[in-house]
C-alpha cells in the first residue's frame, strides 16, 4: 500500500523552514548503528543541526557519531534516555532552536517519517508522537509487552484527552514553548522519558498529538519480550504516571509555569 | 534497669563522641550530626532518671517501658533515613544538572578547538 492512499496527515505541507530543527539522538553503547543513523538523517534533513547524547557509552559511539557529522554531547556517566533527552533540550534552549526531533540511535525511527511530526505541530501541538500499531507498517510487538504497552496506551490517552495508541514510542517532536519546559522538566526516571513526558506535558498545557509512522525492526539490539518482564514494565509504567500525576505542579500553561519558577 | 541504665548512657556518650571526633577531622558536616547531638544528651536523662520515662510509657497506655523506648527509636531511625533518601534525590537532581551542563560545555570547548586548530 502505498503512503498516499491512507495518509491523513500532509508531509512537506505547511511547513515552515524558517524555524530552527534540532534532531536530538540519545545513544548509550549504540557503536553499531548511530553512524548509519546519522547519516541518514543528515541526508533526509540536510537543514536540522543533529546532536547525538552520549550517555556515558563504554564503546565507541561518541567517535562514530562525530566522524559521521553529529554534534556530540558527552555525558560523563549514564543517565538514561530521560537525563540523555534533557541536556538535548537544554542544548536547544541555549542555542535557540524552535523544534527538538528525538530519534533513536538503533536505527527504528525512519527519518523521512520526521516531516510528518513537523506537520502535526505546525498544526497546533506541542508534542507530537510517532506511533507504530496505528495503522502505518508492519512493525509487530506480540504477547504480554503488546498487552502492556495497551492498558498504558489507554489510560494516557485519557489524561492527554487525545488518542495514543503507542505511548512508549522515541519518536516525538516538540515545539514552541515546551522546548523550554523540557529543558527544566524532562523527566529523568525510569520511564519518565516516555510515560511521564507526555503528563507532564499536559498539565503544563501543551496540545498532545499521535501521528502514525512506520517504523523499522530495530538495526542492533532486541527489547524484552518475557511475562515476567512486561508486568514490571507495566508496573513502573503506571507508578510513574500516577506519581506524575500527583506530583504538586505550578500553573496552567506552559508560559505561567516557566514565568512562576523565574529565569534560571 | 541499672544495667539497662549504664547501657543507655555509655552508648549515648560514645556517639557523641564519635560524632564529635568525625564533625572535628571534617568527615561530616554539622547539619548531619545536628540531630544526633540533640538525641544523644536526650538518652542520657532518660537513663539518668528512668521513673521519667515509666511514667510517660504508663500514661501512654505501654505496660513494659522498654517497648515505648523501641517503638520511639524506630520512629526516629525511620524519620532519619526518609530524610537521607531526600538529601540523597536532592544531590541526585544536583550531580545530573552538572553533568548536563558539563556534556554541552565540553561540547562547545571541542568545537572552538576545532575552529582554532583547522
Amino acid at each position: 500500500m502505498t503512503e498516499s492512499q491512507r495518509d491523513p496527515v500532509p508531509t512537506s505541507v505547511g511547513r515552515d523552514l524558517r524555524k530552527r530543527l534540532l534532531i536530538v539522538i540519545p545513544a548509550w553503547n549504540e557503536e553499531k548503528s548511530v553512524a548509519a543513523v546519522v547519516r541518514d538523517v543528515r541526508l533526509t534533513l540536510p537543514e536540522a543541526s543533529i546532536v547525538v547524547v552520549d550517555d556515558g557509552s563504554t564503546d565507541t559511539t561518541r567517535k562514530e557519531a562525530r566522524s559521521a557529522g553529529a554534534t556530540v554531547l558527552s555525558l560523563p556517566m549514564n543517565l538514561g534516555v530521560g537525563g540523555a533527552m534533557r541536556t538535548g533540550f537544554r542544548y536547544a534552549v541555549r542555542y535557540g532552536y524552535d523544534i527538538v526531533v528525538q530519534i533513536d540511535a538503533d536505527g527504528q525511527h525512519d527519518p523521512r517519517q520526521v516531516d510528518r511530526l513537523l506537520a502535526t505541530l505546525e498544526n497546533g501541538a506541542d508534542v507530537a508522537i510517532g506511533a507504530r500499531f496505528a495503522g502505518e507498517g508492519t512493525y509487530q510487538v506480540r504477547g504480554p509487552r503488546r498487552w502492556a504497552m495497551r492498558v498504558l496506551a489507554r489510560w494516557l490517552s485519557h489524561i492527554v484527552e487525545s488518542p495514543l495508541t503507542d505511548v512508549t514510542s522515541g519518536f516525538r517532536a516538540v515545539g514552541g514553548p515546551a522546548v523550554e519546559l523540557f529543558a527544566r522538566h524532562y523527566p529523568a526516571q525510569y520511564l519518565g522519558d516516555t510515560v511521564e513526558m507526555l503528563v507532564i506535558a499536559k498539565r503544563a498545557g501543551c496540545r498532545i498529538r499521535q501521528v502514525p509512522v512506520a517504523m523499522n525492526e530495530r538495526m542492533a539490539g532486541t527489547s524484552s519480550q518475557s511475562p515476567v518482564r512486561a508486568t514490571i514494565h507495566l508496573i513502573r509504567a503506571v507508578l510513574a504516571v500516577a506519581l506524575a500525576s500527583g506530583r504538586r505542579w505550578q500553573g496552567e500553561t506552559v508560559s505561567g509555569v516557566l514565568e512562576r519558577e523565574g529565569s534560571q | 534497669m541499672t544495667e539497662l541504665r549504664v547501657v543507655l548512657i555509655t552508648t549515648a556518650v560514645v556517639t557523641i563522641a564519635l560524632l564529635l571526633r568525625l564533625l572535628r577531622r571534617n568527615y561530616l558536616r554539622e547539619r548531619y550530626a545536628a540531630l544526633w547531638l540533640v538525641l544523644a544528651p536526650l538518652v542520657i536523662v532518660l537513663a539518668a532518671f528512668p521513673h521519667l520515662f515509666n511514667q510517660l510509657a504508663h500514661k501512654l497506655g505501654i505496660a513494659y517501658p522498654p517497648n515505648l523506648l523501641f517503638f520511639l527509636a524506630c520512629i526516629v531511625l525511620l524519620l532519619v533515613s526518609v530524610r537521607l533518601s531526600v538529601e540523597l534525590s536532592a544531590l541526585e537532581d544536583r550531580t545530573r544538572a552538572l553533568a548536563e551542563e558539563l556534556a554541552i560545555l565540553r561540547a562547545s570547548i571541542d568545537e572552538r578547538e576545532r575552529e582554532t586548530t583547522s
